[in-house]
């Protein structure tokens, strides 16, 4: 083996590398999105696995008694949706998109104040014995 | 504000939420519960006003959004009578369910404000979490309007069923599903808003088959789905508020559903499939009337004097009481009677009234206080050392055949041993069956005396007697 075979050997060694490189390159670029979509998603999973656990828990430790009121507050909670409302209503970069935000934030508040006002209500009429 | 600081906002929304939930353990805790959830809301409305990207224009907007829906959700609350509470919560539950398809259109035409793709090109991700959004918000929202009519009366509680109904449900879930898998695919708006269409139909045809009587249920099962809308969207737009919040008012409404059917012997599946009261039941008493000892009917004098001698009474209030509006009166004889020394206990059953715990409220509404209700565990036991159950606008929830009569419609759900009581008295219209179309064997036991009339009515007599 002389020392051009040699030479061109490593240079074909060396073209392969290129390639194989520019392959693992292109893998990884159609790869990333996915591992940064999936990271997270699996994160946001992992969380709302956990509160449906704790909502399990409390959920059963509420009296019977106050299940109405329950109703009440969790109906005004939902509409905490409102916060994805407020995003669009307010940053959205077309009109349409803003309407539907304004609209979304409009139901979504007549359940927050809703919700809450009539659970108030409820609760403020359960009273004790003698009181 | 930054991202961090509005991350730790919704952190401290997110631990007041359950709080609030916590709270409502004790009815002493409970008002302060309320008032964490307030506060919750505050804080995540204002960290998302003054997040990044918001201008003059919007903020302006938001509070207008805000102000319009804050005022008629406040004239509303401050207006519901308690007896109209159910269809109150079901027309609740119907804004959130339209609020998550908006907010859904709203990220579908403007993904850059979500950080979830560009207008070109949304994340297939954010689709299918989008899709997913919208269906569970669009059935929420049409399913929740027909529970309304059903409780209000504007529409007639009788199941709507017809041949093939399942089926055609089954066949348009499917179709839903290729939807989805198509929008996924293409990112199409005529394809978002035929997924929305879709869904709002097989809302509506969910609940139609669903009888009067069966709408507890329904209205926690609306609950629990306006909860999974709401974290359906948190994972569309990458919110863990959002997503905290939305598992656990879904956790929530699916154990009062599950409490629900306990409550009436019957699956989940069972209530779905719908169609339960539309068949008269008239055979399923079993047995000959024939050979029935004659029903023994009282007045309302006899009642009260026999309770003024009592020393414990055991009143089992219904949903006949709340239709009467008979609580007021109810509660001014417990107050005469518990002046002649008698102890006066409440007991409900957990399907009384329209919604969970409604029953509850109507009592504490007339003053009766809630140490002196009690739920069906705890006071069954207590029916044998009565001297009087006084059963006012319930029915089925009484029937001793549903403990012993296998052919009964009832057969297995828990039921409150009135029957135990040294006397039993019984108001009712008539002789009809209760909505389970299952004639009641308690009218005909000995120790079971009917007191025939209008609840109100009767027990305003029984009032008169009582003052003389």
């Amino acid at each position: 083996m002389n020392a051009t075979e040699l030479a061109n050997q490593a240079q074909a060694t060396a073209l392969r590398a290129l390639d194989l490189a520019e392959a693992a390159r292109r893998a990884a670029e159609y790869a990333a999105p996915v591992a940064a979509a999936a990271e997270p998603f699996l994160y946001l999973l992992t969380i709302f696995l956990l509160a449906c656990f704790v909502g399990y828990h409390v959920v059963w430790n509420v009296t019977p008694a106050l299940h109405s009121p329950l109703m009440g507050v969790t109906n005004a909670i939902s509409s905490v949706i409102v916060v994805g409302a407020i995003l669009a209503a307010g940053t959205a970069d077309t009109t349409i998109a803003r309407i539907f935000g304004f609209l979304a934030v409009t139901l979504a508040a007549v359940n927050i104040f809703g919700g809450f006002m009539v659970t108030r209500r409820m609760l403020a009429m359960f009273k004790k014995k003698g009181s | 504000m930054g991202q961090t600081l509005s991350t730790l906002a919704y952190l401290v929304s997110s631990v007041l939420f359950i709080l609030a939930l916590r709270g409502l353990s004790h009815p002493e805790t409970s008002r302060r519960g309320n008032m964490f959830g307030m506060v919750g809301m505050g804080i995540a409305i204002l960290a998302t006003m003054f997040s990044k990207g918001m201008g003059f224009g919007g903020i302006a907007l938001v509070i207008a959004g805000l102000a319009i829906g804050g005022t008629i959700g406040t004239i509303v609350a401050q207006r519901i009578q308690m007896t109209a509470l159910p269809q109150l919560v079901a027309a609740f539950h119907s804004l959130v369910g339209m609020a998550a398809v908006f907010v859904a259109a709203g990220a579908f035409y403007a993904p850059m404000s979500f950080g979830i793709g560009t207008h070109e090109h949304i994340h297939a991700q954010s689709l299918i979490e989008m899709s997913l959004g919208v269906a569970i918000g669009a059935i929420t929202f049409s399913g929740s309007v027909i529970a309304f009519a059903k409780l209000a009366g504007k529409m007639s509680g009788a199941p709507i069923t017809f041949a093939g109904q399942h089926w055609l449900n089954l066949a348009l879930g499917i179709l839903l599903v290729i939807l989805i898998i198509a929008f996924v695919a293409t990112g199409s708006g005529v394809l978002f808003w035929l997924i929305a269409l879709l869904s709002f139909a097989l809302g509506f045809l969910l609940i139609i088959p669903i009888g009067g009587a069966d709408m507890p249920v329904v209205v926690s099962m609306l609950n629990s789905y306006s909860g999974w809308a709401a974290a359906g969207i948190g994972f569309t737009i990458g919110n863990l508020l959002l997503i905290i919040t939305g598992a656990l008012v879904g956790a929530s409404g699916a154990i009062l559903s599950y409490i629900m059917c306990k409550g009436m012997n019957r699956s989940i599946i069972n209530v779905l499939l719908g169609g339960f009261g539309s068949e008269g039941g008239a055979a399923a008493g079993g047995g000959g009337d024939a050979d029935r000892p004659p029903v023994k009917a009282g007045s309302p004098e006899d009642a009260a004097y026999m309770m003024k001698n009592a020393q414990k009474i055991i009143v089992v209030p219904g949903y006949g009481m709340a239709v009467a509006q008979a609580q007021q009166v109810l509660r001014e004889m417990a107050d005469l009677l518990k002046k002649e020394g008698v102890e006066i206990k409440y007991a409900i059953h957990p399907v009384a009234g329209r919604m969970p715990g409604h029953m509850n409220v109507l009592l504490a509404e007339a003053n009766v206080p809630y140490d002196e209700v009690f739920e069906l565990e705890e006071i069954n036991p207590e029916f044998a050392d009565a001297d009087v159950a006084f059963v006012i606008g319930a029915n089925d929830v009484t029937n001793p055949a549903a403990k012993t009569d296998k052919s009964s419609a009832i057969y297995g759900m828990p039921i409150l041993d009135v029957e135990r009581a040294k006397t039993v008295f019984f108001i009712k219209r008539g002789m009809a069956s209760g909505y389970a179309g299952v004639e009641n064997e308690l009218f005909f036991r000995p120790n079971t005396m009917m007191l025939f009339g209008d609840a109100k009515k009767v027990t305003q007599e029984i009032v008169q007697a009582l003052q003389r």
